[in-house]
């Protein structure tokens, strides 16, 4: 005891001296210990959201014999055939289908939407808030109950909810506010003295969007159609009541989870996923694109 | 936010009231292509289930269109919507309080303790890719590893330290807020990593030469400073779950009920005014919840600095 008291003086002059050995942001020294146990949480945050899903990816593969739980039976591709073949598992590839062009045409609104909100907000003007609350109540509101409200707005003027009216109003309503926030933070980054400076060499605001802004700003427009995409592409309470008498996949999806007990239900999730895949990859591959060619054109 | 702080970061444009009336009306053009999708499908709609709960059924789907409150006093009236709400409430605050924890330490651990930009940029991507698959994938993803003979049992039994397989691992409210988490943690982590990476670490290395403590530091500028990520994943999170019906359904068996899945049932018997009644009375209390956040954290100043 008298030993560790003899001892504090010394630990607390060091401690004084050299308090950079036990900071958080350093670039060198000793790691403090709740990085080790930092490390770990992580490790097992990552585990827990891969691991259930490549159970799901490998269980997809099993032979006939297969069921919804390991041990894997088998390797085949019967259930992938058995998806998009069987009447039974439903019309997938028709709401597949009705997804992605659904999607595409969400993203392209929603794109073009935020970004022109984005430019209206950089600058106050009456009754901005009116509208900014209005986004975050369309962001908060629960999907269901707004999808209820459009599917009901839409038999009141006697008109027939489908996927590319109502269903595409509901999602729009929860796409656009995703995408306006985040054309929020990209325009936050956009330096507003390249654009003065167009206009003092003479460009009409419609030439310094073309020409300025939207270059500067496309990697977070790709961003805000990845978001678009993506949002669309998984939409399920929103689309309940508005998809009309033709599903898209997640509602495909969703009365496959009631009636299929088969690992077709897991190979329709391995499919979207890998359709998901191809859509990150085609987006951060043209993110990195337009980077690499503004690199080479405006180096120094 | 302290007053002074408030005003720095005031833009430099003049206030609404002061604007000049064309750039009022720039503004509007701006804005008005998503004010034309608003309007229709978000603010239309609301008014058509805030009209409906006050209409008269007559119980097989045929509404009457006039002024009762008889759908607000039945269900404000039942036992069930208390329970409801608990339930939900509960399901909420527990989804809330575990994300917030993972998403908050995970964010910090990129941003402090990866000292390799690249790497923690990489992790972070890792962090956000399952999100682009499906929800419903996701969520039954969990059958074979929860299940009665799924691989946590099977793991369990064969170590000799349960006898019978635990039950309540699936379909059960464990399992819901297990989905939850798994669901809603990426929308923590993401608006907190983002307003922690603006932290100027030279703040922190004058925090160190001034004798803070790591605690000190945590408490006094990590913290502070990552507000408004905090504020924005906590409206997100709490709007899902409380928003939801499909993963309570799926996930506790049918076990379980939250105020939207009651809603659901209630449409699908063609019971439009209670339903109507109690999503308005959900909306509100989101609202309430969503403005008190607001309140504590101006998010568009935030994000906009």
């Amino acid at each position: 005891m008298s030993a560790v008291l003899a001892d504090m003086p010394k630990a607390d002059v060091s401690k004084a001296i050299a308090p950079v050995t036990k900071a958080i942001a350093p670039s060198t020294g000793g790691r403090p210990w709740t990085f080790y146990v930092l490390a770990t949480l992580f490790a097992f945050y990552v585990i827990a959201l891969y691991g259930p899903m490549f159970c799901v990816y490998v269980l997809s593969f099993q032979d006939i014999r297969g069921g919804l739980v390991f041990p894997m039976k088998g390797t085949s591709l019967h259930w992938f055939v058995d998806l998009f073949t069987q009447v039974r598992t439903g019309d997938v590839k028709g709401s597949f289908d009705r997804s992605i062009k659904l999607a595409i045409i969400v993203t392209i609104i929603t794109v073009v939407v935020s970004f022109l909100a984005g430019l209206g907000f950089r600058k106050r003007f009456r009754g901005d808030t009116v509208v900014f609350y209005m986004m975050i109540g369309s962001l908060v509101a629960p999907g269901l109950v707004l999808g209820l409200g459009t599917g009901l707005l839409f038999q009141a003027l006697g008109l027939n909810a489908s996927w590319y009216t109502s269903a595409l109003g509901a999602q729009l309503s929860w796409t656009l506010p995703f995408g306006v926030l985040v054309m929020f933070a990209v325009m936050s980054r956009f330096n507003h003295v390249w654009e003065e400076a167009a206009y003092d060499l003479g460009a009409s605001r419609w030439q310094s969007i073309r020409l300025v802004m939207i270059p500067v700003l496309a990697p977070g427009l790709v961003a805000v159609a990845l978001f678009g995409f993506t949002l669309s592409y998984d939409e399920f309470a929103r689309s309940l009541q508005t998809a009309g008498s033709l599903n898209t996949l997640p509602l495909e999806i969703w009365s496959m989870t009631l009636n299929v007990t088969s690992p077709s239900l897991y190979a329709l999730g391995t499919v979207t996923t890998i359709v998901s895949f191809i859509v990150i990859g085609a987006s951060l591959g043209s993110i990195v694109l337009i980077q690499k060619k503004r690199g080479s054109s405006t180096k120094g | 936010m302290t007053d002074f702080e408030a005003f720095a970061d005031m833009q430099p444009s003049l206030s609404p009231a002061q604007t000049p009336p064309r750039a009022n009306l720039a503004g509007w053009l701006y804005v008005s292509p998503l004010v034309l999708v608003l309007v229709p499908f978000f603010v239309a709609p609301i008014l058509v289930v805030l009209a409906a709960s006050f209409f008269a059924t007559d119980g097989f789907g045929g509404l009457t269109p006039g002024f009762t409150l008889a759908s607000y006093v039945e269900v404000l009236h039942s036992a069930l919507t208390l329970k409801l709400y608990l339930a939900t409430i509960k399901f909420t605050l527990l989804t809330w309080i575990l994300t917030l924890i993972i998403g908050f330490f995970v964010a910090y651990f990129l941003v402090f303790h990866v000292r390799n930009q690249l790497l923690a940029i990489g992790l972070f991507l890792l962090c956000t890719v399952p999100f682009w698959t499906s929800n419903i994938i996701r969520m039954i993803s969990w059958i074979p590893l929860l299940g009665k003979e799924g691989l946590i049992n099977q793991a369990l039994l064969g170590l000799g330290v349960i006898r019978q397989p635990l039950e309540v691992l699936l379909f059960s409210d464990l399992a819901v807020v297990i989905a939850y988490v798994h669901q809603l943690t990426i929308f923590m982590i993401v608006p907190i990593f983002n307003s922690m990476a603006r932290i100027d670490k030279k703040l922190i290395e004058a925090a160190i030469d001034a004798g803070a403590s790591r605690f000190d530091i945590m408490r006094l500028i990590v913290v502070p400073m990552s507000k408004s990520g905090i504020a924005l994943g906590t409206i997100f999170v709490v709007s899902i779950v409380m928003g939801d019906f499909f993963v309570v359904k799926v996930m506790s068996g049918g076990g379980s009920a939250s105020v939207v899945s009651a809603f659901y049932e209630d449409v699908g018997v063609l019971q439009y005014p209670t339903a109507a009644a109690s999503a308005v009375l959900l909306t509100l209390v989101l609202v309430a919840i969503v403005s008190l956040i607001l309140r504590t954290v101006d998010i568009r100043q935030e994000i906009t600095r």
